[in-house]
């Protein structure tokens, strides 16, 4: 049978991929340059039984998608940089709560209102840092409308496995431009359904500390527990107990720690024996492969690292191609002042030289650019 | 005994954290017995509140329960109702948790006519952060924050409700725990938003400085200057100075907003 | 002729607050060392005033079944 082929906006192919997931709840806010992915939700989500609003403010659509969660339903938001920022104190909840939500970010520059319809990639600090405390945070980078698709698929499998709120961080450029997407069959792409606990609902600890994973009781489906912001025990209920805690926080970061396998996802290219390595995520990362097959074509030996999960930090791939070859340098083209740098001079630990490539000018870092630099490690 | 509170409360959870002579716990027990009263399953009661004294309230009974992030119970809420319409849900918080921090997403519940029961504990501060001054702060009042006295105006909860579209609203006190218990399970049976403003007293932080002697002098307070909504019909301007009136304020039928939505885009014929 | 079998004080989440003995109409139930305590049971005419009005779930009134 042929393929569902389709020439779709990166916007709407992440609306397709969160329907493809189960997806049955979208709150939201207008907020340029992601708002066709709400009005793509508005449309399609009653023909599949799901509910959409747009609330009163960001803060409020957070609020709402967590508490969809909460009831049961596989729920997605979409934002831009000042909503992003907005949504940070109920992100912090999700991700203390343990609460799968998606959280689309097409970042736009920023700081404040800043650039609304020029594309950027300097929210990538904002995704792991942005709410206040320690916390676990997962982050997919999509770089083409097919992936925008996949890997939305893959955030809501992610959130449901780990029970955590997944970034999908992508672009102004990506999720405005149109593309071919093929759609996936049912069952093609694996989904990842939510477990349900097992347990009597009596002895149902949704917290327990002493688990790596507790299924989400959805509420309404018998089993009655509390859920609280506050630092709580493994019943749910406020501690203020020190250990508790830090036991508590150290555990819902290092199980994403001890998943690092299944959760960083990177494409190599061409770095079997590369010299030169060039780290790169959405739109930049486009013009980094054309970079490195140029750099190819007049005989050096580029390759190209892309994550399509930049948090956790893809730090383990690295460091093993690090390990590997004999690496003269890295070059980071980013579409900001140097976020994903300092992380790869972090894992490089001084192994060889890296070298940021850093725009604001709203278009993308050209392949020349990249090539350019490339060929300052020759 | 008249009533027997256990099968509602959690085990193990009392004392409960507030104040001695706090009201809400008074607020508490009407609201057990509203909701036995109406015979709702523990199991399709969602409470959900936000951040502050009276938000710490659904720690304590057996249902499904959220204590959320300051001012968002509703928000929340919402995402509950939407993606499960059949569970009861009610949000509740303070003075400031619903009406200044959380007061875009009041208003625009009462708006939309979504249907949630929504319960503000108005005791006129900020009782957790140690008494500061709020929304519904009277002129003249000491709070930490206004040491020389309130100089802004307050708001007027029930009329916001009533001007934001809230197709149910009510107000009731502490000290009246039938007609509490009684304005309680009218909104939880009204279709629709449904908001009460229950009076209530902080002796700790507002009643101590602003001549309250007792926790007890805060309830004769409420007795004294509530007066029932029938009653103040008949009442002079001159004669309801100081007062303020108690009972169902606001009730009309208007689409509910689930059902709107549903059939607006055909989940349902 | 007492209404109230048994007035009975949890201790523990009693927090001295008076509001039962402020609105006891008869004088039932009396302050000792800042928490409740029954003064005269014969007094109580099970109103239940103080039942419903203690914000700590501390006092439990019960009553004489009807002969």
């Amino acid at each position: 049978m042929a393929k569902k082929v389709e020439f779709m906006m990166g916007n709407h192919a992440v609306a397709e991929g969160a329907l493809y997931a189960g997806c049955r709840f979208f709150g939201g806010y207008p907020i340029t340059p992601s708002t066709e992915v709400a009005e793509r939700m508005a449309e399609r989500l009653p023909q599949v039984g799901g509910r959409f609003i747009q609330m009163e403010d960001e803060i409020a659509a957070m609020a709402s998608v967590i508490g969809a969660s909460i009831a049961g339903a596989k729920s997605l938001t979409a934002t831009s940089g000042p909503g992003l920022s907005l949504k940070q104190e109920n992100i912090g909840y999700a991700m203390l709560c343990e609460i799968p939500v998606v959280i689309v970010d097409v970042m736009r520059g920023g700081p404040s209102t800043g650039m609304p319809t020029g594309p950027s990639q300097s929210d990538i600090m904002c995704a792991k840092w942005g709410t206040h405390g320690d916390h676990p945070a997962i982050a997919v980078t999509p770089a083409s409308v097919q992936e925008q698709f996949d890997e939305t698929v893959r955030a809501f499998n992610l959130a449901e496995k780990y029970r955590c709120p997944v970034f999908v961080l992508t672009d102004a450029i990506i999720g405005q431009m149109m593309e071919q997407l093929v759609i996936p069959e049912p069952g093609e792409l694996e989904v990842i359904e939510r477990p349900k606990p097992t347990c009597k609902p009596e002895e149902y600890l949704p917290f327990d500390m002493d688990k790596d994973f507790v299924p989400l009781a959805a509420f309404g489906s018998g089993y009655r527990y509390h859920i609280t912001g506050l630092h709580h025990n493994s019943d749910g209920f406020p501690t203020n107990d020190p250990v508790l805690h830090t036991k508590n926080t150290i555990k819902i970061i290092e199980r994403l720690d001890k998943n690092y396998d299944d959760i960083v996802k990177v494409e190599e290219f061409m770095t079997d024996d590369a010299e030169i390595l060039v780290f790169a995520i959405g739109v930049s990362a486009r013009s980094a492969k054309h970079a490195v097959v140029e750099a190819r074509n007049v005989g050096i030996k580029a390759g190209l690292v892309r994550p399509l999960t930049i948090w956790p930090f893809p730090e383990r791939h690295l460091d093993r191609i690090l390990n590997k070859n004999k690496i003269k340098g890295i070059v980071v083209p980013e579409m900001n002042l140097g976020q994903m740098t300092f992380e790869v001079q972090r894992v490089a630990k001084g192994r060889c030289a890296v070298e940021g490539l850093y725009s604001l000018m709203l278009d993308p870092i050209l392949p020349s650019e990249i090539l350019e630099k490339i060929r300052r490690f020759v | 005994m008249s009533y027997d509170y256990a099968k509602y409360l959690r085990k193990g959870k009392l004392p409960h954290i507030w104040c001695a002579g706090c009201t809400y716990g008074i607020i508490l027990k009407s609201l057990i017995r509203a909701i036995d009263g109406i015979g709702w399953a523990k199991d399709d009661i969602a409470l959900v509140s936000g951040i502050g004294c009276a938000s710490r309230l659904p720690g304590y009974v057996d249902f499904n329960t959220l204590h959320t992030t300051h001012g968002r119970s509703i928000g929340f809420a919402t995402g509950v109702k939407l993606a499960n319409p059949k569970l009861n849900v009610i949000a509740l918080g303070g003075d400031g948790d619903m009406t200044a921090i959380g007061g875009n997403h009041f208003i625009h519940a009462c708006r939309r006519n979504i249907d949630l029961t929504i319960f503000v504990f108005n005791n006129n501060i900020y009782g957790m952060t140690g008494a500061q001054y709020s929304p519904t702060t009277p002129k003249g009042a000491w709070a930490t924050t206004s040491p020389y006295g309130m100089a802004e105006n307050t708001f007027e909860i029930t009329s916001l409700a009533i001007g934001s579209g809230a197709s149910f609203v009510a107000r009731t006190t502490a000290y009246h725990v039938a007609h509490c218990e009684k304005m309680m399970k009218e909104a939880f049976q009204h279709k629709g938003t449904s908001v009460v403003e229950i009076i209530n007293a902080c002796p700790t932080g507002f009643g101590r400085k602003n001549k309250f002697k007792t926790p007890a002098s805060m309830l004769t307070w409420m007795k004294d200057s509530a007066v029932n909504i029938e009653r103040a019909k008949n009442m002079s301007p001159e004669e309801l100075v100081g007062k303020y009136t108690i009972g169902v304020l606001h009730k009309v039928d208007k689409p509910e907003y689930i059902e709107t939505y549903d059939t607006t885009v055909g989940l349902k014929k | 002729m007492a209404k109230a079998e048994r007035i009975e004080i949890i201790e523990k989440w009693c927090k001295g607050c008076e509001i039962c003995v402020e609105f006891c109409p008869t004088g039932a139930i009396e302050m000792r060392d800042f928490k409740v305590a029954v003064k005269d049971l014969e007094k109580c005419t099970a109103c239940m005033q103080c039942e419903l009005r203690c914000p700590d779930f501390a006092i439990v009134i019960y009553k004489k079944d009807k002969e």
